[in-house]
């Protein structure tokens, strides 16, 4: 087990949410859509310029932009 | 029964449908009162009752951050809604719940709709109904909002449960945060802190959130209980931030995310397969949004939903055009020559035909964006080319407004600027309706055409590419030193979610297209017909006194002396082939003085004493007073700077479709020059939006300010870089 940072982890990639660093609207709205720690996320992809990337957790799809996935930590296997 | 009840919900969750279903045509679109967010309203009858239904907009959460949530939460406070029905998508139970929690915890009257159920189903979900309609105590009531499947016991559920109390829901944020939250209780209720509105425990809830709407709201109201909540606030965020390393926002959604974990986990959900297993629209996101693949399907999508609104729309466009045709030559028929007439036909049908023009654009773009909206694709586009965007402070979702005014050269910035509704950042949203209009709409090619074929006819195909490009980084380069100054501030995080693909419900489609159209045309509709009564004045009053006109009526006279009357009746009324060549000279002579004459009415009139004022300022882009009052006209449309133009160089009303006699005129004027054309071009591309895209941008911003702003900045910015390129081409030609 190791953690990364979600910006570093690969597509097809499995982990589990270990922090969330963001405060104020960014860490609010992130949470609000589930990344909060505990949860499994699966990163499914990548836009063409490699920003933003898409990841699915708890059933549905969400986007997110490469400085945001900075402020959380996931546990990968 | 007579009731109020809203609709709310996530968005994507089919909260739309479900309002078509229950309220069907029956709906009117305002505004929440001070704020641009759309608030629709529609009536419901069934057995049980009559119900008035609010759609609120849809939300993940309720917390003070983005307009919506505000508008939302603002709404359920103040106007106290009988029940909240809170469409809940059963594919996606567990984010969707997170809300409904949020709604329970502020004390409200909930009911759920369970949508979706077929869609979970397939997707090897099995939810057990009255199991969460227990656990969470509130009613729970499976439906399928696509085809109106168990509206009826839907609202029959609603009409049974209104009324019925209800304490709020008490979740445990863990030993922390109780403890803070048993104390700030404490502290409100003797107070009665905001009682009025809030239940106090979410009160404290909403301190310990950071949440700044009802810190102000209590601040103002209280300030003695407001310090003293303060204080706890501030302890328990150190007490955490020192024994935790986290703050109190986090440890609540966690907890909120808790409960509904823990809920469902008590045999309400089931999975028959992995719940993030690939789906159809994963794989279809495989290829759409693939590296190489993604972007060419995205560049054949956006061509093909231009080429359906502006191709489809030039047959609709050309019957309101004949038609209002058909109407001008009635009147003309029916009224004696003179102002009345001139104030009929130019200013009241023109400008009508002017308004509705715009209709069958406005309708095919929205029908298209509907499209691509509701299947899902929009969020891929802005997906893949957030990067591009976000360097200039703009968002992904803002190349739909800017391909729609004209990035593909020949769109409109009218739907363009009401294109940027897509957006829902507000910053982003507003430095995108201030730049689209600087992309080539239709109307600014027939000027771009004109000027070209006069000085740059060999390399025709690329300047016209050379005008696209200036136009986009113009606009992008705007947008960005907007984004840096007047409208600066931190980017709207893109935690987004990618919708699931599905096929749009035609009558969903239809609704929305409708209800825009109607929302133009009475909103815009009116303040641009008197626009353009203003512009025909302008351009009429106060034409040429009875001495000039008595001359030019004597230079016809002297045309016409010595015909006789049936020769001269023969030569106004006959077709020219029937005449013959000394008789067509006659006629060619009387045209020329028609001409004159318009071009000197013209020369005297509000917007050509405008111009020639004005061409102390504009001589140093390479402008005279022709032009000038030319880029007055252009004000109205910009193809009427062609038209103008011919007036102001006595070649009568030029039709923007053929410019070739006033091409060769140009060619040969004084001052004019490749130069000259070139800074005209840019200024074209630059300067003030036609009228009735600034009424939209009013309208689209809920602001007259950002309109005026439009017109002053945009014109100033042509006029520097038209004077700039103007001046250094002189020097470097000289």
């Amino acid at each position: 087990m190791e953690r990364i940072n979600l910006r570093q982890m690969k597509i097809g990639q499995k982990g589990i949410i270990r922090r969330v660093n963001a405060g104020s609207e960014l860490g609010r709205r992130i949470r609000d859509m589930g990344l909060i720690p505990g949860k499994e996320i699966t990163v499914q992809g990548r836009a063409p310029l490699y920003d933003p990337v898409s990841l699915r957790i708890m059933g549905f799809t969400l986007t997110l932009r490469n400085n945001e996935a900075d402020h959380i930590e996931v546990e990968v296997s | 029964m007579n009731a109020t009840v809203v609709l709310a919900g996530n968005p994507n969750s089919g909260k739309t449908t479900l309002f078509n279903e229950l309220t069907g045509g029956r709906q009117h679109v305002g505004n929440y009162p001070g704020v641009t967010v759309e608030k629709k309203q529609g009536t419901c009858k069934t057995d049980t009752g009559r119900f008035e239904i609010v759609d609120l907009p849809g939300t993940y959460s309720l917390t003070a951050y983005s307009l919506e949530e505000v508008v939302a939460r603002d709404f359920l406070v103040n106007e106290k809604p009988s029940m909240i029905i809170n469409i809940v998508d059963a594919s996606n139970l567990e984010r969707n719940l997170y809300l409904s929690v949020q709604f329970m915890e502020m004390g409200l009257p909930v009911c759920i709709a369970l949508n979706m159920m077929d869609v979970a189903k397939k997707r090897g979900i099995e939810i057990d109904i009255q199991k969460l309609s227990g656990l969470l105590s509130i009613p729970v009531v499976p439906i399928v909002a696509r085809d109106g499947k168990g509206k009826q016991a839907l609202m029959a559920s609603v009409a049974e449960n209104i009324g019925q109390s209800r304490q709020p829901l008490r979740i445990s944020y863990g030993r922390d945060l109780d403890a803070a939250l048993d104390e700030m209780e404490a502290l409100i209720r003797p107070a009665e802190f905001l009682t009025r509105s809030y239940d106090p425990r979410w009160t404290a809830l909403k301190y310990l959130e950071n949440d700044q709407q009802v810190i102000d709201r209590g601040y103002k109201q209280d300030k003695a209980t407001a310090m003293k909540l303060d204080a706890v606030v501030q302890r328990v965020r150190t007490h955490i931030a020192h024994t935790l390393d986290t703050h109190p926002e986090g440890i609540i959604a966690d907890h909120r995310y808790g409960y509904v974990h823990s809920v469902l986990k008590q045999g309400v959900i089931r999975f028959f397969q992995d719940e993030n297993r690939i789906q159809v629209s994963d794989r279809i996101d495989r290829i759409v949004t693939h590296r190489f693949m993604g972007p060419v399907i995205m560049v054949a999508m956006l061509m093909g939903l231009y080429q359906f609104t502006f191709t489809f729309s030039t047959i609709p466009v050309a019957w309101l055009e004949s038609f209002f045709g058909w109407v001008s030559a009635m009147a003309e028929q029916a009224l004696p020559e003179g102002m009345v007439r001139s104030l009929l036909v130019s200013g009241i049908i023109d400008g009508m035909g002017g308004v509705l023009g715009f209709v069958p654009l406005i309708m095919f773009m929205f029908l298209g964006i509907a499209f691509l909206e509701d299947t899902g694709y929009l969020a891929r586009m802005s997906f893949m080319l957030d990067r591009i965007f976000r360097m200039f402070g703009l968002h992904g979702s803002s190349v739909m407004a800017f391909i729609v005014s004209g990035g593909i050269a020949g769109g409109c910035a009218v739907p363009g600027v009401m294109a940027a509704r897509t957006l829902k950042s507000p910053k982003e949203r507003l430095a995108t309706l201030l730049t689209v209009p600087f992309m080539n709409c239709g109307a600014k090619l027939p000027v771009f055409a004109l000027l070209v074929a006069a000085f740059f006819a060999e390399s025709r195909a690329e300047v016209m590419l050379l005008i696209t490009l200036i136009s986009w980084t113009g606009a992008l380069l705007v947008a960005w030193f907007l984004r840096s100054t007047l409208i600066r501030g931190e980017s709207t995080p893109f935690v987004m979610e990618l919708p699931p693909y599905r096929l749009p419900t035609l009558k969903g489609l239809f609704i929305h297209t409708f209800e825009r159209i109607i929302q133009y045309v009475k909103k815009a509709g009116t303040v641009i017909l008197l626009i353009s009564i203003i512009l025909w004045a302008m351009m009429t009053f106060p034409g040429l006194d009875e001495t000039r006109t008595k001359e030019f009526e004597d230079r016809r006279s002297t045309i016409v002396s010595g015909l006789s009357q049936e020769t001269a009746d023969e030569i106004m009324t006959q077709k020219d082939e029937k005449l013959t060549k000394p008789m067509l000279t006659v006629k060619e002579n009387l045209l020329q003085v028609d001409r004159d004459q318009a071009r000197e009415a013209l020369e005297n009139s509000v917007a050509g004493r405008m111009g020639a004022a004005l061409e102390s300022i504009t001589r140093f882009a390479g402008f005279d007073w022709r032009t000038n009052i030319a880029l007055v006209g252009g004000f109205a449309a910009k193809e009427v700077v062609v038209s103008t133009l011919g007036t102001a160089y006595s070649l009568g009303e030029v039709d923007p479709e053929e410019t070739a006699s006033l091409s060769g005129r140009l060619k040969t004027a004084e001052g004019w020059g490749p130069l000259t054309a070139f800074s005209l071009i840019l200024f074209t591309i630059f300067y003030s939006p036609c009228f009735v895209t600034v009424v939209c941008i009013a309208k689209e911003t809920g602001s007259w300010k950002w309109a005026a702003f439009s017109m002053v900045f945009n014109t100033c910015l042509a006029l520097l870089v038209s004077t700039v390129f103007y001046q250094i081409g002189s020097l470097v030609l000289a």
